[in-house]
């Protein structure tokens, strides 16, 4: 495994020589399409919660159509698919987009993850506590207001462990990108099994490489929650405590 | 000068009809106890006044705002003017509604900044000068609300309330879900809210409060004022067999 990775180790890390490869694309191709995605969810998510009953349905249908659907299928149509239509080749930005490996894929990740993320969201947004949104709306809160500081940070909170697998999830989802002859980590670990036909070793790379990459995020979600869910955890024995009233009476334990 | 006043409110759940038109004022510096038993409406009543549940028809007055369901309109008030009513009325509710994933400064804070526009600085004074008339000190500023115990927590709701500097301040049962050892330390603040000459509107099922706190006291049941009077005259001298009945059910 070590000849190997002293070999090949710039294509697995960063560059097979004329682009980007390996470890740097799968981490570009999952920070876009998670920070896309959820950046499109919260408007997606307060949309799909608002009385407007034809919005609502409206966003149903993206996030039913792309979470009832294969990622791999739908970077094929993206990729292959639209670009087959006449009217997509005819006006030049489409053409240029749809022709771009990295566009074509990204598109597709970012709707697919946001689709996820919208429903967690909304799962999150529908468990709020009834009463402090109506202790919101009784001091007067106008509806921006209670959204921006009472539902979201209440619901995006909620909704951190939720993340932290849709993360992951999304990580696994960027193997796919080969699809598009984006070279990510496994497309690297392919073209050096073809070449070396060191099947486990090779593969075995690419694992231990998406498990280090995995290990990254749980850590960070780990610090978010302490940091984001400390109001729900127990008090630590520093913080307040009524120290007027003596926990245990004195000599009860005796 | 009446503070608030309340006419006419009728308010029913599909074909149950929960209010028959109950009125009410309270002028300035009044503090009014609305007793009954569950089922009578009085906290149904409460929340039409804020609009939190939306009456059928009534008319809810502040002294120069008005916000009038006529009836047969299912439509609702302006929002504007609503709001307007919420930022000079603060409400106490049963289960404190605090906002769990901010601070009790935060939690004071909130509704003056938001709400009134006031600087941050400002509403931060003020979260500190009420905490501190509630009985917290600075070492509660940056707990959240689930490391206080009930009774410190509805104290946070009553600064949190008193921040927005209300004219007339609404209760709803603020006692009822605490632990009975710490329901006293809740009363007491309000005693002390009702003898600075607040006005307040309290339902409540502690009749020691209502009897010793409330200038008026209102009897409700089955949705309509049974019997409305100075306490001594309701609870010394009741008129109604029915509230005979409820304080009889109270003193055993």
């Amino acid at each position: 495994m070590i000849d190997l990775f002293q070999t090949y180790w710039q294509s697995f890390l960063w560059t097979d020589g004329q682009q980007w490869s390996g470890v740097i694309v799968t981490l570009m191709l999952l920070i876009v399409s998670t920070i896309g995605g959820f950046t499109l969810s919260i408007p997606l998510a307060l949309g799909r919660v608002s009385s407007s009953r034809s919005l609502s349905a409206v966003i149903w249908l993206y996030t039913y159509t792309f979470r009832t659907t294969p990622l791999y299928v739908q970077l094929l149509i993206i990729y292959s698919g639209l670009y087959s239509l006449a009217f997509i080749q005819d006006t030049p930005v489409l053409n240029s987009f749809f022709r771009d490996a990295y566009c074509c894929t990204l598109f597709a990740f970012v709707l697919n993850e946001c689709a996820y993320m919208t429903e967690i969201l909304v799962g999150s947004i529908r468990a709020s506590s009834r009463g402090e949104v109506e202790a919101g709306r009784a001091f007067g809160l106008s509806a921006t207001v209670l959204n921006l500081k009472v539902i979201l940070p209440s619901a995006l909170r909620r909704a951190l462990p939720a993340y932290s697998n849709e993360v992951i999830f999304m990580l696994h989802g960027t193997t796919l990108a080969f699809t598009a002859t984006v070279p990510d980590i496994l497309k690297v670990a392919r073209d050096v099994n073809a070449e070396t036909y060191a099947t486990f070793t090779t593969y075995g790379l690419a694992s231990l490489l998406y498990l280090m990459i995995s290990f990254c995020i749980i850590v960070s979600f780990n610090r978010a929650e302490n940091r984001w869910l400390k109001y729900l955890k127990p008090r630590k024995a520093k913080q307040a405590i009524d120290h007027s009233v003596p926990l245990i009476k004195e000599g009860s334990l005796v | 000068m009446n503070a608030l006043t309340v006419e006419n409110i009728h308010k029913s759940y599909g074909n149950h009809k929960v209010l028959h038109g109950v009125s009410l004022s309270a002028k300035r510096g009044e503090v009014i106890s609305i007793i009954g038993s569950s089922g009578s409406g009085k906290s149904t009543f409460l929340r039409c006044i804020n609009f939190l549940e939306q009456p059928d028809s009534g008319r809810v007055s502040l002294d120069n705002l008005t916000i009038d369901i006529g009836v047969g309109k299912a439509v609702r008030p302006d929002r504007r003017a609503l709001q307007g009513l919420r930022t000079r009325l603060a409400m106490v509710f049963q289960h404190f509604n605090l906002w769990a994933h901010m601070t009790v400064l935060e939690n004071v804070s909130m509704a003056p900044v938001h709400a009134l526009n006031v600087s941050k600085e400002e509403a931060r004074t003020r979260a500190i000068v009420y905490l501190e008339k509630v009985g917290l000190d600075a070492r509660f500023h940056d707990s959240y609300p689930a490391h206080l115990s009930g009774g410190q927590q509805q104290r946070v709701a009553i600064a949190r309330a008193l921040a927005v500097e209300p004219e007339v301040m609404l209760f709803d049962e603020p006692t009822s879900a605490l632990d009975p050892e710490l329901v006293g330390e809740v009363l007491k603040i309000m005693q002390e809210l009702a003898q600075e000459g607040r006005t307040m509107i309290v339902v409540t099922h502690e009749m020691g409060f209502a009897r010793h706190a409330s200038t008026q006291v209102v009897f409700l049941h089955g949705g309509k004022i049974e019997e409305q009077g100075k306490p001594e005259q309701l609870f010394d001298n009741p008129q109604s067999e029915r509230l005979r009945q409820f304080l009889a059910l109270d003193l055993k």
